[in-house]
This record gives structure tokens, sequence and C-alpha cells, in this order.
């Protein structure tokens, strides 16, 4: 008796439950859908903006007669002024300021990465992180002067005589612990997201701590640890402050990090900072360097990729 | 004296702890050399804990530590002088889900012996490792490759393999196959009794038939009223399967429980 009313209960709700399965209109999802696509769209747009704005206007430096690329790649000294167009004057400079800097941040940022994700215990890293962070948080103006007035008068105590008073090495030095916490911190989320079973693997097998973080875990983890030296290498060579006011003024083909040099930033810095006609040959060439920079970061960070690519290690 | 020369590991009243949590308490194991000890039980008695502090994995879990004693040739694993690293070495372990480095299948097996400081032909050691793994037919043209390209039962094979390089004495395996389908699971059980022709195993298993089709003793764990995870009941695997003194060892082969 009791069965047969739940049978009935049954059939009476499965013929009364309507279904509508036609698409219906969902205003928010449309909504959402174009302002993420405007987002995301946004900065290709700038991008691409800014691209075209330097390449008109470097296309103004380098339609003037007396400008030839066998004198912007060839030569080494840099004074449009005077008809001399040779950008490796500020190329050099670019180049040994973020060479230092990458030679410090780098070793350093990985060291400190790997000391957060394998070593710390979880109050050092308490600690320790926000201390790091509050580096990038530092205005670049305050680290110029603190290579100037700070940096740079211990390496006079080293170098003597020998160095300059507005000097890359310098410059460089404190770049470098400028770009210490990026790459830190992103090398530490790559090394972190790196799955416990592969440490536990290691350590099974009888590795030592070391063994585990150097030869499993950071191999394991070097795309994003990559992805962090190709920020940090972005970041060295479009620095503005640190070398405008430590490193010189003057473009000068050097490579030796005690003497002064110009960047490529510094001297768009202080010659758009000076008063400048239109359409001078002076300010022509700003974008002339400007688009070398951007030609430099775009090498610099194509090479560091392939080296990436090359080493890392794929898990899953 | 006798004793030690007789088992492979001996545990005298070990018990595992978590902070102020007992997860395992008093345990008393002797285990046979050249056998397969399988230790069974429901979810969270204890099983892997337990077999985790074998070989002191469980140093990297925060707040836990071990009290009692683990006898491997009389020395006790927990003493303050006993260095981790050097007892990993000699106790190998195989993962419940596959987890071979993210690097070739030669170096799988080679990066291990290299950290042990192995210093003769690599290549044969790599051969013969992944032959003892019933592996080597299946991956000697493609050794250079990822390890990531072989399947899940290939890759816990490739597991056991470079875990057999490093020679130890003993290998724990945390349920090596609960992650495999069933033709690997085979597979994985032929090659333990392969294995223990030259090492002590000691695994964890959910399967109880796989206990009973595949190890010569069984530990029978349950947890009692403080939550805390104990054998209640250590023989040969067919006295644990057909006669058991407990009755909730039992309840549990038969189905009854768990």
């Amino acid at each position: 008796m009791k069965e047969e009313v739940l049978n009935i209960k049954a059939t009476e709700t499965q013929s009364f439950r309507q279904f509508d399965l036609k698409k219906k209109t969902r205003i928010g999802e449309s909504v959402i859908q174009a302002l993420l696509f405007f987002a995301g769209i946004l900065s290709v747009l700038t991008t691409v903006a800014i691209v075209y704005e330097l390449g008109k206007e470097a296309m103004l430096f380098f339609g003037n007669p007396d400008v030839t690329f066998a004198k912007f790649f060839g030569e080494t000294k840099w004074q449009p002024g005077i008809g001399q167009y040779g950008i490796w004057a500020l190329v050099s400079a670019t180049l040994t300021t973020s060479a230092i800097a990458i030679s410090i941040s780098l070793p350093l940022g990985l060291a400190a990465a790997i000391y957060l994700s394998e070593y710390a215990s979880p109050k050092a890293r308490g600690i320790l992180k926000p201390v790091l962070e509050i580096l990038a948080g530092i205005p670049t103006v305050v680290y110029g002067y603190f290579a100037l007035l700070f940096v740079t008068p211990i390496l006079q105590n080293i170098f003597g005589d020998n160095i300059q008073v507005y000097n890359m090495l310098s410059a460089g030095l404190v770049m470098g612990i400028m770009i210490l916490p990026l790459i830190s911190s992103m090398s530490e989320d790559a090394l972190s997201a790196v799955p416990r079973s592969l440490r536990e693997a290691a350590y099974a097998m009888g590795a030592t701590k070391l063994e585990s973080s150097l030869q499993v875990v950071l191999p394991a983890a070097l795309s994003g640890i990559g992805a962090a030296l190709i920020l940090g290498i972005s970041r060295a060579v479009g620095e503005t402050m640190i070398v405008a006011v430590a490193s010189g003024a003057g473009p000068n083909f050097s490579f030796n990090p005690l003497e002064a040099a110009e960047t490529m930033t510094g001297h768009i810095a202080r010659i758009s900072g000076g008063d400048l006609s239109y359409n001078s040959i002076d300010y022509t060439s700003l974008f002339a360097i400007a688009l070398m920079l951007f030609l430099v970061t775009l090498v610099l960070n194509l090479i560091s990729q392939y080296i990436v690519n090359r080493f890392r290690e794929r898990y899953e | 004296m006798q004793n030690t020369r007789t088992y492979a590991i001996e545990s005298n009243d070990l018990s595992i702890h978590y902070g102020t949590f007992t997860a395992v308490r008093g345990v008393n194991l002797k285990i046979e050399r050249q056998k397969i000890t399988a230790i069974i039980g429901p979810s969270g008695c204890g099983k892997s804990t337990l077999l985790r502090s074998f070989n002191r994995m469980n140093d990297f879990v925060p707040g836990c530590y071990a009290t009692g004693e683990l006898l491997l040739q009389g020395q006790n694993l927990y003493s303050k002088d006993i260095d981790p690293v050097e007892v990993r070495r000699k106790i190998g372990m195989v993962f419940q889900k596959p987890n071979p480095f993210p690097k070739s299948i030669y170096e799988n097996i080679a990066w291990g012996a290299r950290i042990n400081g192995f210093k003769g032909k690599m290549d044969d050691l790599v051969e013969q490792s992944l032959r003892s793994a019933a592996l080597w037919e299946e991956v000697k043209d493609k050794l250079q490759e990822s390890a990531y390209a072989l399947s899940g039962g290939q890759q816990q094979r490739l597991c056991i393999a470079r875990t057999i390089a490093i020679q130890p004495e003993i290998i724990l395996m945390d349920e090596p196959a609960s992650a495999l389908d069933p033709i690997s699971t085979l597979r994985i059980e032929e090659l333990m009794q392969e294995l223990k022709k030259n090492y002590t195993i000691l695994i964890v298993t959910h399967n109880m038939q796989q206990a009973a089709r595949a190890s010569d003793y069984t530990a029978m764990m349950m947890i009692d009223d403080q939550r805390a995870g104990g054998v209640i009941e250590f023989d040969e695997t067919k006295s644990i399967f057909t006669r058991p003194k407990d009755k909730r060892t039992e309840d549990y082969v038969t189905g009854r429980f768990g």
C-alpha cells in the first residue's frame, strides 16, 4: 500500500516538471566579456601607439641626409648637434650598468629565493619576505642618491683615484639592489610552485637539502626564474633615475665600470629636460635612442628566453 | 645482537606525534629480511605515517617527532647522532603517486646514484636497475627522453628502478599501485616478488587482495579511542586472512568494516 503511494508521487512530479532548454540572453556575461576584452586590448593598443610614435619620430631622424645606419651603428661618438651619431656611446653604458646590476641581483636574488622557499622557517620567512618587499617600494631617485652619496664614497676608498665621481659601477650595483626583490620574489614563487612530491622523491633518494634544492627544485622552476630574469633585465635596461644621478652626464663609449658614462635612458632624461625645439636633430634623435632601447630589451629578452628553454625541466 | 641480525628492521614501542597529538602509538614490529610485509588498516589509522617514520620522511612535517626505538643493525634511527640523509640512503621509498624527476629516464636513475657517490659505470647501473624493475625492454631506445613521456605504470617502475639503483637495504612502498590500472598493478606486484630476493619490502596498501596475494607478513592497524593508530595484530599473512586472532582484524579483512 505504502509503496503504491510512493510510485504515484514519483510519476506526478515527473510529469509536472517541465524544462526550458532554449538559449537565454545573459547580459551580464556579455558586458563582462566586453570589459575584460577592453582591459586586455588596452595594453596592446598602448604598446602599438608607443611603437608607432617612436617609429614616426625616429624616421625623421633617420630621414636626415646626414644620418646613416653606418654612422649610427658604426661609430662611437654621440653628439647629434655636431654630426656625431654613434649610438654605441650610449649603448655601452646601458649594457655595462645592466650587466653589473644583473650579476648582483641574479645570484643574490636566487640565493634569497632558495633560502626563503627551501630553508627558512615560517618565522624567518614571515620577517624576511616583507623586508625584501620594502626594498621594492623605495623610489628610484632615492636609490640614485644612495648610489652617489653612499656607495660611490665607499668605492672611492677602495679604488682611490682610479674611479671617477660619477661611475657606472656604483649605479650598476645599486640598480642590482633595486632589482633584487623583484628577482627573489618571482623566483621564490616559481620554486614554491614545484610540487612537494619532487622534493620528497629527492629526499627519499638520500639527497641533502642542498642537492634537492639545486639539482631538483631549481631546474624544475627554471621557467619561472627565467621570467624573473627577463623582467629584471628589462628593469635594468629601462631604469633611468639611478643612472641619471650616479653614472654621469655625457656620452662616453666605455665598458670600464670605473668611468662615468651616460646610458640611453639617462641621456633621454637629461636632453629632454633642457629646451629643445621640435624637429631639431637633437629632438628626433631621442626617439631613435628610444627605439634602440626597445631593440636592446627585445634582444636581451630573446637571449634569456632561449637560455631558459634550453635548460628548463618540465614537470607536467 | 642475534636479534638484530635476523630482522631487517625492528621497532620498539615506536610512537609518532604531531605536536601534542599522538598519531601512532606503541608499535612493536620485527620486520623479516627479504620478505614483503604489508601494513593494512582503515583510512586515517596512521599506516602512511608509520611507514614514513621508517626513513625519517616525517622529519619534513613541522612539529612531527617520534619516540621509542627503530633499530636498523642495532642502531636506533631516532637517536640524536643519526644522520637522516644516511638513513634514507639505506631505506628507499616509492610513493603513492609516481613522482619521477623532470629529467630524462637515464638521468632519473643516474642522479640518485651520483649523489650517493656511485663511481662505477653509470650506463651499466642504469641498465641493470631498469632490468630489475622490468622496464628496460620498454625504454631502452628512449633513455634520453623525459620520464614524463612514460605511462603512470612505467613511471612507477622507473621510481622503483631509481630506488634500486642506490642499493638500499629496505624499500618502503606507500600504496604504490593505488594510482595505477589493474594491469600495471599486477606488474608492480610481480616485480615485488622479484625484488624480495634481494630486498626487504614494506608496503602500505588499502587493497586487501593485494596484501593477501603479495605479502608474506601483515600488520593490521587500527585507531584507538584517542584517535591514535596502533598495530593490533601482526602475523603471517595467511594467518591474518584465514584465522585472525583479533575480532577487529577479522571484520576488516572480511569486508564487514572499513
